[in-house]
């Protein structure tokens, strides 16, 4: 008969638990509760995460398809609140009970809540789980104030990733020096220097007195009286094992469940693993002992008998730009050495305690490439008796000649751990390598679990790979973004968010650009992702656009320029024309068109009467179209309300509003939109970046239509009832599309890549998170809406309009 | 018979845009002159050997630029087009001396002698 076993709480530990089970070819019948409404994700990198650096789909461990293969039953978002230890069943709080013979508690830990005044106001936060990263961009509104309480690893990550996110950013910690716990004070003051450079504020020693604000979190005042503005309050303070739910029934529970080395509760038929459990008088945070235990338990019940006594841990910390490491204890003592190397100019800082020949401490700040040699050397007891003197410049000294990286990978021994989350050392990295023929670091990932939690040892394992594989070793599965680069365009918007790269030159010196000054593929393109992702900050490189964009008109085919003025939702006055008409013989202006987007066009424009057109055009109140943009063209309408017998809302009026708002914003590739007065749809809204059909109940919005190259039906959104919800779910919509569109991928095969659904659920069904792109697009339609050709009027790249010299005619002569 | 170019000062380099370059009008067509990231300088006829494409309206990187019109990529040095692409823009003697841009033509006056 198949034996069942029961989980409760389905993080990190009970998956990899699981995943022991049944590499083993298990015959247990499982079923999991898990509180969170979601399937296994790499906790460790939800930093990634609020960053931007990863998203959510990146981290999940086990897809809905791994636990139907495995015929494991999992019920997402249902905590259970009894454990009956007689019948052997846990019972969940919607009802549903599940009966074991062997039930594995995994209940993790919750965030430390300081129950000062305020506490539980809307805006505080805390960060263990996806739905704190959700709630924390919810809120992180470019220009937000938040105050993150807690100097230690979650508070940093929390602090960087939010910063970031371009929100105001302060930290306060009770303690002198920051990461206390791992850190001692010099490499804790380097840390703060990196930490305020980012342009985060850090006060230490500061004690929170109380959390201000009605009905909402305004900010927080500590113990002398100090204020700190603030939207939101992220708690990082520490975190306690989730252990009253064994208590409840009974179990042997200390500070965390109780439990031996074979991870036995007091009860013979529990099992308890991961940071709900004290083991030998100790709860552990990191990821590295709790798997060793998921191991322990996974083996024991395939029917081994292992024992799992404890392990060392070390820390880095996930804050892209900061090196550091730590490991072992470094409190001064009578009985220990310690040797130490400072090197200002690189910011480098390194600390090894020694007792008895060994070393029993590590931190390293600024070059951590030695930290998993250190730590090895800690975890053995190596005596480093012979090896003292150059001992602190690291394995590759220490090994004679420095190395090359590849070398030095090379020099490592057979058992040497690569992986520390996942216990992965270099003869598994290898063997599997070779006998399964892997060429990719998802192979090798999917397939060792190296590389695949925190994603601190991917350059070790790469290579690796590299040694392995020699020149078959391919590291760019992407597909680069052009010859300059190895980078896809997905990896460079991550990487320019992360690492705060503001310019084209810091870009291309920062992501080791080929060539010197990109290409005419690439360079638009980081101009664009720079201009989308730093509002207001980033300088627009004229340089880096083509032609078009640059002189805000489009050439033709024998170099002159074509004029295009705005005719907000296609109407326009007489005066309006008439003065179009004045342009035109003025300037004998060859051809005088209607376009397909409801406007007209002057053909035939020789450059140098460009900004004598403008002028006139602008007089007029007509400005630029941006007929030549990788922005919002036209917004196409029909006569609705206004005249048509059938119109059912004034579609006019609301394409002139959807046309004033979203003008002048720099998209990936253009934009266009309709707005029909009626399911008649004369203004062809179905074939549009995005449409609205007008309805008697309201506005239809639609998108990821085309009628190019390709025609494409639009995708319907949503039905919204007023004027004001068409216009933000439009600007949501867009904003998203300039987050994460690639340059020249529009709208509808964006949609497509990213999934119609993800986007419905992200603006329509969430509505903060609808309420954050919108305003964010609001934001940075504060740069954006100023008209250019009145600019260049007055003056602004002249020198785009006129020959540097003319050469007179005999001089030329040949 | 060698020829030797008269140098006509033609303007400031700073007024021509870096990765950029800028039009000069002569009797036998506008020649385009090239400025790059690192300051050199180049001098071309601005007809795209492909279409007569305007090649001082493309954008400049490294020692090339991207024709406007049809994205061939021309090398400034030599005026040839690289890669798959086949033909030729002329191009002219051109320096610089105290942040003046000097662009060698052959004159009238000089043929006559
Ligand atoms: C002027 C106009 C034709 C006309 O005389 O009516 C026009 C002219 C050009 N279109 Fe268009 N398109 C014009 C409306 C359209 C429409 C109709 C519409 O907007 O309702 C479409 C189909 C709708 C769509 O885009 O989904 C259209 C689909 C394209 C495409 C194909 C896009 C695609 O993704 O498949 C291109 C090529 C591209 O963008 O890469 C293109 C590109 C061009 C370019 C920019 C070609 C170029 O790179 O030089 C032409 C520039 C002419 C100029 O200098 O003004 N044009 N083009 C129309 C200007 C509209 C305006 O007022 O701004
Ligand atoms: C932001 C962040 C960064 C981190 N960075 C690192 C790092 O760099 N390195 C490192 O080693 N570690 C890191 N950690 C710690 C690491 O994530 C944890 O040690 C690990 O996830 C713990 O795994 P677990 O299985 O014990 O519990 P968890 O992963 O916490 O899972 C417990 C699950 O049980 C559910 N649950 C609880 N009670 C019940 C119930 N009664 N019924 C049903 N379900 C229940 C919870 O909802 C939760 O989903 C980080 C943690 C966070 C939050
Ligand atoms: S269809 Fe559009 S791109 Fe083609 S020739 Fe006409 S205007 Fe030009
Ligand atoms: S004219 Fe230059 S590429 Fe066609």
């Amino acid at each position: 008969m198949t034996r069942k076993l029961v989980v409760v709480g389905n993080g990190m530990s009970p998956g990899r638990a699981l995943e022991t089970l049944f590499e083993g070819g298990s015959d247990y019948e499982v079923t999991i509760f898990n509180a969170e409404p979601r399937v296994n994700y790499d906790r460790i990198m939800l930093s990634p995460v609020l960053s931007g650096e990863k998203t959510y789909e990146e981290i999940v461990i086990h897809g809905d398809d791994w636990y139907e293969r495995h015929g494991v039953t999992l019920h997402k978002g249902r905590k259970v609140v009894h454990i009956d230890r007689e019948a052997r069943r846990v019972l969940a709080d919607d009802g549903t009970t599940a009966e074991y013979d062997t039930l594995l508690l995994a209940t993790g830990s919750s965030p430390v809540v300081i129950p000062v005044p305020g506490h539980d106001l809307p805006g505080v936060l805390t960060y263990r789980d996806l739905d704190d990263v959700e709630a924390m961009l919810a809120a992180a509104n470019h220009g937000a104030r938040a105050v993150v309480i807690g100097g230690g690893l979650l508070g940093l990550e929390a602090a960087a990733g939010l910063q970031r996110r371009g929100v105001d950013v302060t930290v306060l910690h009770l303690m002198p020096t920051l990461m206390e716990r791992q850190l001692d004070a010099s490499a804790g003051y380097l840390l703060q220097a990196a930490v305020e450079e980012r342009g985060i504020k850090v006060i230490t020693r500061a004690n929170t007195h109380a959390i201000l604000g009605e009905d909402r979190v305004t900010g927080v005042k500590l113990d002398d009286g100090t204020e700190i503005p603030a939207d939101i309050v992220v708690m990082a303070v520490g975190i306690r094992p989730n252990a009253e739910l064994a208590k409840a029934a009974g179990i042997a529970v200390n500070r965390g469940v109780l439990v031996d080395d074979r991870l036995l509760t007091s009860d013979p038929n529990v099992l308890a693993v991961g940071e709900c459990v004290e083991h030998r008088g100790v709860c552990y945070g990191l990821v590295a002992p709790l798997y060793e235990m998921a191991r322990t338990i996974g083996r024991n019940l395939l029917g081994e008998d292992v024992e799992f006594r404890g392990l060392a841990t070390s820390t880095k910390l996930k804050v892209t730009g900061i090196d550091l490491f730590s490991a072992g204890d470094f409190l001064d003592a009578k009985d220990r050495q310690e040797i130490v190397l400072r090197d200002a100019a690189r910011g480098v800082y390194k600390r090894l305690v020694l007792k008895d020949d060994r070393i029993i401490g590590v931190v390293l700040y600024g070059d951590t490439h030695d930290g998993a040699w250190f730590f090895q050397l800690l975890k053995d007891g190596t005596d480093i008796s012979q090896l003292r003197d150059t001992l602190i410049f690291g394995q590759g000294y220490a090994g004679g000649a420095p190395l090359d990286p590849t070398a030095a990978v090379a020099a490592l021994s057979d058992d040497a751990e690569i992986c520390g989350c996942n216990g992965v050392c270099k003869s598994r990295i290898v063997g599997t390598i070779s006998a399964k023929g892997l060429t990719s670091l998802d192979e090798v990932r999917a397939h060792t679990k190296a590389s695949s939690s925190c994603g601190s040892c991917t350059g070790l394992v790469e290579q690796l790979m590299a040694l392995t594989l020699g020149d078959a070793y391919d590291p760019a599965a992407v597909q680069p973004m052009c010859g300059c680069t190895d980078l896809g365009h997905d990896d460079v918007r991550r990487l320019i968010v992360a690492k705060g790269l503001k310019s084209i030159p810091q870009l291309m010196q920062a992501l080791e650009w080929k060539t010197s000054c990109g290409c005419a593929k690439c360079r638009p393109a980081l101009n664009y992702y720079l201009l989308a992702t730093w509002p207001g900050e980033y300088q627009d490189d004229g340089q880096s656009r083509f032609i078009n964009e640059r002189v805000h008109a489009n050439i033709q085919r024998d170099g002159t320029y074509s004029v295009v003025p705005r005719m907000w939702g296609g109407m326009t006055t007489p005066q309006e024309l008439r003065a179009i008409a004045d342009v035109a013989d003025k300037f004998a202006i060859p051809s005088v068109k209607v376009t397909g987007g409801q406007r007209i066009d002057l053909l035939g424009v020789k450059k140098q009467d460009l900004p004598a057109v403008w002028a006139d055009l602008n007089a007029a109140g007509l400005v630029s179209g941006h007929a030549y943009a990788k922005g919002l063209r036209t917004v196409k309408t029909c006569v609705g309300t206004d005249w048509c017998r059938f119109g059912t809302q004034d579609s006019t009026g609301l394409g002139i509003k959807l046309e004033k708002a979203m003008w002048g914003s720099w998209t990936p590739h253009k934009v266009k939109m309709a707005v029909s007065g009626c399911p008649r749809n004369c203004a062809e809204a179905t074939c549009k970046d995005f449409g609205v059909v007008c309805v008697d109940s309201g506005y239809e919005l639609h998108f990821a239509g085309a009628a190019g190259m390709h025609v494409k039906g639009t995708e319907v959104l949503c039905t919204v009832p007023t004027e004001q919800e068409a216009l933000e779910t439009c600007m949501a919509v867009i904003q998203l599309y300039r987050e994460q569109g690639r340059y020249l991928e529009r709208v509808y095969k964006w949609a497509d890549r990213v999934g119609v659904d993800t986007v419905r659920r992200q603006v329509v069904e969430d509505p903060e998170r609808r309420r954050a792109l919108y305003e964010r697009f609001l934001f940075s339609q504060r740069f954006a809406q100023s008209d250019p050709w009145a600019e260049r009027v007055a003056g602004k790249d002249a020198h785009e309009f006129a020959p540097l010299a003319t050469v007179p005619f005999q001089e030329a002569a040949e | 018979m060698t020829r030797h170019p008269t140098w006509l000062d033609i303007g400031a380099l700073a007024d021509i845009p870096r990765r950029g370059a800028r039009q000069v009008a002569t009797p036998d067509g506008p020649i385009a002159v090239f400025r790059t990231h690192d300051d050199a300088v180049f001098a071309i006829e601005d007809r795209c050997p492909h279409k007569g494409g305007p090649l001082s309206q493309g954008i400049v990187h490294g020692a090339s630029v991207t024709c406007p019109l049809h994205n061939w990529v021309i090398d400034l040095q030599t005026g040839a087009a690289q890669g798959a692409d086949e033909g030729c823009a002329r191009t002219l003697p051109v320096r610089v001396s105290d942040d003046r841009v000097l662009l060698g033509l052959h004159m009238a006056a000089e043929q006559a002698a």
